[in-house]
Formats: structure tokens, C-alpha cells, sequence
């Protein structure tokens, strides 16, 4: 299949299976329209003109963001089922080996090689060790966060009688204190996702020119290609 | 005479018309949600149940509470809702003073023991039960002990408005006096905890309150906070009148523009009706009259926990005070993402300079 790539130097690895790149690309498309219309539901567009039964802009944001949201719960879900039953690289998010030695070896590596202490990285197969701590705390944790406090909001709309607010809003909401609580957490962590997109995209965009291996093509056609012949050193 | 007391004896010496009694009963079926035929229900039970025995007693507070009882547009309902909570000890409102009136504390906690409602306006300042200081004395004794010793011989306690149900502006930081709301204190007994946040409380909600637990013997259901279901389920912005203009993204952007004439949204300006729980976009104030929104002023979120502790009133995002400054959620990730963009470019920068640099060792 991928033996045509003009990198490819020794067997190319299949990493990612379908279901995980397209999760990985709507979820992507999810989050921009997640944040976009976020930011809109806190702090409008300037008012529209006419009358209040000819515009429903808020409405369609809100709608924008609400559609967006199951898709992207349903999207997680459904990846988390994946992390069961596809290859051993569907699960690296969800479980970093933090009682593993080697891990932290690696997540060292990767410090001294961002911070230009080691001439050459370190070739891997699936995520590197410092992108797997990043991707579980911040992503990982962060849209369970989102997942939650996002029901939580939504089931005030819904009411007392919806399961969002029975599994959600009830217990959620005086957890954090109060409903405008829930909001400025909701909020906030809006922004440490937008951290770690930006840095997601800068590393990813990298790594793919800078280490041995291919990255961006590789979430594309799920196939991993290796810029030269030596061995994988990644420790697995 | 060994008859039994009834709320509608007490109206009726106070002078209420029949009428305005029945009045009455139909306005708080209306309140609480019930169907029209409810309002006879109510009348009877007001008639020949015996009257529900009230203890009203205040901590740090500011009376609003009291203030929303009298200030009651409804000229008749008013009397009615003020013979209801006026009946045994209320320090604001009675005629007794001194001894005399702390004797009757004591009296009908005797003589009611385990059946009267201890109705709290304000809360205890706990602090000088650590530092020996001195606050809210009431016939010589801390608030404190004369709260724990009517709790501990009640049916059922509430929490008048948000002083004791949450805390309230005496309990704002850093709450020099302690001030604590009611379901937080220590030692207080058993007896269930009603709140009825608010500042004040609307008084139809007061009343609906003391008489449903009258006629149905029972006290309302209660949400997972402890505040009465049927106010406190839905927020100001899932009633508010001007919610169309919400969704129409029709907003005042200054208090003398064009949309504010117009009555539009006031979310831009601070409004909390969307975090907010209780029944003003509904029941209304002075008797059905108006509410903060229809006046033209955002809802400050008054009947929330904490609402005095959140920012300003005009703005709509929560102030953060975590950072040192006062920021809220944007200012706070614009500037991470200033730096960790300016991050991003510098590494960059340098990333491409070192692969020259690399390349050029290789040749
Ligand atoms: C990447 C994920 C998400 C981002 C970045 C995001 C962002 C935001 C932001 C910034 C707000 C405005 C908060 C405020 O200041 O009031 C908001 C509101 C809200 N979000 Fe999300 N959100 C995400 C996921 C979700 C999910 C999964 C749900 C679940 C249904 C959800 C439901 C809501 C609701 C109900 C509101 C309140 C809308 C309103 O007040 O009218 N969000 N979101
Ligand atoms: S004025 Fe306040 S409560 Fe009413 S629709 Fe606007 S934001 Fe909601
Ligand atoms: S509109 Fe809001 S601030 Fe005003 S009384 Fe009602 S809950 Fe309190």
C-alpha cells in the first residue's frame, strides 16, 4: 500500500485505523465549531437589527454548538469503545505506562529534544512519551471535563425532568458552588484546549519535517513511514 | 375554650374579609403550580387545620426579608401573609419587647415543642465562638445559642432568603465574622432545612411555603440543594419575557441605547438570569406587579450561592480572582495563549535555524 511513499526506507507500520482517523478529524472540525461558537455564547455579536421574531442568531449559535457537542460526545464514546477493541496504538492516550520506567526515560528525551540538548530524536512507532502525558492530561481529561460541564449547562435548558440534568446538572452544579461556577470552569477550560491545540499543531507540524517519522500523512492514511533505515528505538 | 386555633381565626380577628381570604387561596394555588380546585383545598385546610406555630428569628441580617413580607403590593394579600408569620415571635414585627417578648420564646417552644417552624432571617457569626469577640447579641446571649436551642425543638426549619441559605453579603470574603449559613452550623439538631434563597425571597413563595406544608402535611419536595421544587426549578432566563430577543441576539450594549428603550435582552449587561434559580420571571414581585428585568436592570443572581463574591453585577463573565488580578475566563486564556503562541513562534524560529545549522554540518 504505502510502499510508493518516497520517504520510505524500511516496512511502513499501519498505526492508525480507520475508525481512529476519522474520529481524529471530525473531533478536530467538532472543537473549532465547539470553540467558536462558545465564545459567541459568552460574548455575543453586536445586536441585530429588526425584529425579535425575524433573527434567531443567538439560537443558531447555540444550536451550532449544541449540534457540534454530541457529535463530539458520541465521537468520544465511540473512541473510547475502540480503545478496546483496535490495536494496541488506540489505546496510548487513555493509558500512559506511568509506572514504566522507560516511559519517563522517554518523556526526558523528548524534553532535552525540544529544549535542542540532543542532536537526533527518537524514532517511534505510535505517539511519543512527552505527547502521550500532554495528549491524556489535557486533552483526554480535558473534553471529559468539557463532557460533564457541558451536560450540566445543557440540562438546565433541558429541565428538571431530562437526563441531562439527572445524570449531569443535579449532582454537577453543586459540586462547583453554583451555575455561573459551572459556566467560568466550562469557559475556562475552553482555553486549555485552545493551548493544547496550538501546541498539538506546531509539534505535529515539527515533528513531521524535523523527526524520523512521518506525523500529519500519517493521521491521513494511517500508515507510519520512516525516514531512515535504522531501528525503531522507542522502547517497545 | 378548648377550640383549636386556626390561620383563618387569626385572619378573620385581624380583620380580613372572607373574600380576600379566599383571594388569598387562590393566588398561592396559583403560585405553587396547582390547579384552581387546590384553592378550595387550601381554604379548608386554613379553616379547620390548627394553625402552624411560628418562631421568626433574626441573625446578621438587613430585614429585606421582613421588608418583602410588608412591602406585599396586594393590599389585601399583605395582611393576610402578615398575620401568617406575625403570630408568635418575630422581633421586627410584634408588639411584645424585652422580657417579655424573649419570654415568648420560650413559651412556644414549650408548649409547641416538635411542631413549630423556626423561620430564620439572617445567619450566626460563628467567629466569636473562636475568638471570644462579640456579635449579633440578642438579650445578652449570641444569636447562636438562642438559634440551637429553637432548632433543636423544631418540625421543620427554614432558611428565609440568601443570608441564611447560602450566607449572603455578611458572609462575603474574607467574612470577618464568621457569618454561616444556616445548614452549616454545627450542632444544630435534626430538624429538615427548607431554603428559600432570595434577596428577599418573594414573598408569595414565603407564604406558598408555610401553607402548603398546612395543607398538605408534608413539606414540598425539595431539589438536591434544599430549596422547594416548584420555585426553584428553573432558571429566570427559561421565563423571562425577553428571552425572544436573546435568541434573536438582540442585546442592550449601553444602559441609555436604543435597545435598552426597547426592552431588549440584557445579557451584555450583566443579566444572571441564565444561572439563576427562582421565580421572578414567573410569580414577579409586589403581588404580580414587575421584576428587576421588566424594570430594565439585569437580574444580579441574588437567590445564588456565593452571588456576592462573583464580580461585578454588569459583567458577564465571572471575575477570577485565583491570578492575583481580577480577571475572567478570557482575559485569563488570551493571555496563556499569548505566550504559549509567542512560545510556539521562538521554538520555531529556533527549530529552523538548528536544521540549517544541522543540514550544513552534513554536507
Ligand atoms: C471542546 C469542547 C467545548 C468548548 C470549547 C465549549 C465552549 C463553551 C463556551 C466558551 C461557552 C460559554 C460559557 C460562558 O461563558 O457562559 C459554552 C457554553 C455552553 N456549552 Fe460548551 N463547550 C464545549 C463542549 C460542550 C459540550 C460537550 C456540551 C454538551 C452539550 C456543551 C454545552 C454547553 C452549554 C449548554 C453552554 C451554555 C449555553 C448557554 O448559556 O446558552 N459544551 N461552551
Ligand atoms: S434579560 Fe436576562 S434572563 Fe432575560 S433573556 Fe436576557 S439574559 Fe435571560
Ligand atoms: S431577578 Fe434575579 S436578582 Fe432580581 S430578585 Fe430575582 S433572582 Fe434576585
Amino acid at each position: 500500500m504505502s510502499t510508493s511513499t518516497k520517504s520510505h526506507s524500511e516496512p511502513a507500520v499501519y498505526v492508525y485505523e480507520a475508525p481512529v482517523r476519522i474520529w481524529h478529524w471530525t473531533n478536530a472540525l467538532a472543537i473549532i465549531v465547539l470553540c467558536i461558537s462558545g465564545y459567541l455564547i459568552g460574548s455575543p455579536l453586536p445586536t441585530m437589527p429588526g425584529e425579535a421574531s425575524d433573527n434567531f442568531l443567538m439560537g443558531y449559535i447555540r444550536f451550532a454548538h449544541f449540534a457540534a457537542a454530541y457529535i463530539f460526545i458520541i465521537g468520544f464514546l465511540g473512541r473510547i469503545y475502540w480503545a478496546f477493541v483496535g490495536n494496541s496504538h488506540s489505546r496510548q492516550i487513555f493509558l500512559p505506562p506511568i509506572f514504566s520506567g522507560e516511559f519517563w526515560d522517554g518523556v526526558l528525551h523528548e524534553a532535552l529534544w525540544y529544549s535542542f540538548l540532543t542532536k537526533e530524536p527518537r524514532k517511534y512507532t505510535g505517539h511519543n512519551p512527552m505527547a502521550v502525558i500532554f495528549m491524556h492530561i489535557m486533552f483526554v481529561w480535558g473534553t471529559v471535563f468539557m463532557i460533564f460541564t457541558g451536560l450540566a449547562l445543557y440540562g438546565e435548558g433541558a429541565g428538571y425532568d431530562s437526563w441531562q440534568y439527572t445524570y449531569f446538572s443535579g449532582w454537577i452544579i453543586p459540586l462547583f458552588g453554583q451555575s455561573q461556577d459551572v459556566h467560568t470552569f466550562h469557559h475556562l477550560m475552553m482555553w486549555v484546549l485552545i493551548l493544547f491545540m496550538i501546541m498539538h499543531v506546531y509539534v505535529a507540524i515539527r515533528e513531521d519535517i524535523m523527526s524520523r517519522q512521518s506525523l500529519v500523512s500519517t493521521m491521513i492514511s494511517g500508515w507510519r513511514t520512516f525516514k531512515d533505515k535504522r531501528n525503531i528505538d522507542d522502547g517497545h | 375554650m378548648a377550640m383549636v386555633e386556626t390561620f383563618y381565626d387569626v385572619m378573620r380577628r385581624q380583620g380580613i374579609t372572607r373574600r380576600s381570604f379566599l383571594k388569598f387561596c387562590g393566588l398561592t394555588a396559583a403560585a405553587m403550580g396547582l390547579s384552581p380546585a387546590y384553592a378550595g383545598k387550601i381554604a379548608h385546610a386554613m379553616e379547620t387545620k390548627p394553625r402552624i406555630p411560628v418562631l421568626w428569628l433574626h441573625g446578621l441580617e438587613c430585614t429585606c426579608c421582613s421588608e418583602s413580607f410588608i412591602r406585599s403590593a396586594h393590599p389585601l394579600a399583605k395582611d393576610v401573609i402578615l398575620s401568617m408569620i406575625s403570630l408568635d415571635y418575630d422581633d421586627t414585627i410584634m408588639a411584645a419587647a424585652g422580657h417579655q417578648a424573649e419570654a415568648i420564646i420560650e413559651e412556644t417552644i414549650e408548649k409547641y415543642s416538635g411542631n413549630y417552624i423556626l423561620a430564620c432571617e439572617g445567619n450566626p457569626g460563628l467567629e466569636q465562638e473562636h475568638t471570644g469577640g462579640m456579635s449579633c447579641i440578642i438579650a445578652g446571649k449570641p444569636y447562636t445559642e438562642q438559634l440551637r436551642h429553637a432548632a433543636k425543638h423544631a418540625k421543620a426549619i427554614i432558611s428565609w432568603g440568601s443570608c441564611a441559605s447560602w450566607g449572603c453579603v455578611q458572609a462575603a470574603s474574607p467574612n470577618p465574622t464568621g457569618a454561616t449559613p444556616i445548614h452549616k452550623v454545627p450542632d444544630l439538631g435534626n430538624a429538615p432545612i427548607i431554603k428559600v434563597p432570595g434577596c428577599p425571597p418573594i414573598a408569595e413563595v414565603m407564604t406558598a411555603v408555610i401553607t402548603y406544608i398546612l395543607t398538605f402535611e408534608r413539606l414540598p419536595s425539595l431539589d438536591r440543594q434544599g430549596r422547594p421544587k416548584m420555585f426553584y426549578s428553573q432558571r429566570i432566563h427559561d421565563k423571562c419575557y425577553r428571552r425572544s430577543h436573546f435568541d434573536a441576539g438582540q442585546f442592550v450594549e449601553k444602559w441609555d441605547d436604543e435597545a435598552a428603550r426597547k426592552g431588549y435582552c440584557l445579557y451584555k449587561m450583566g443579566c444572571k438570569g441564565p444561572t439563576t434559580y427562582n421565580a421572578c420571571s414567573t410569580i414577579r414581585w409586589n403581588g404580580g406587579l414587575s421584576f428587576p428585568i421588566q424594570a430594565g436592570h439585569p437580574c444580579i443572581g441574588c437567590s445564588e450561592d456565593g452571588f456576592w463574591d462573583k464580580g461585578g453585577f454588569y459583567n458577564r463573565l465571572t471575575s477570577i480572582h485565583q491570578f492575583g488580578v481580577e480577571e475572567n475566563a478570557d482575559e485569563v486564556g488570551i493571555a496563556a495563549a499569548t505566550v504559549v503562541g509567542g512560545a510556539v513562534a521562538v521554538h520555531a524560529a529556533v527549530s529552523a535555524l538548528k536544521r540549517t545549522q544541522s543540514k550544513g554540518d552534513q554536507e
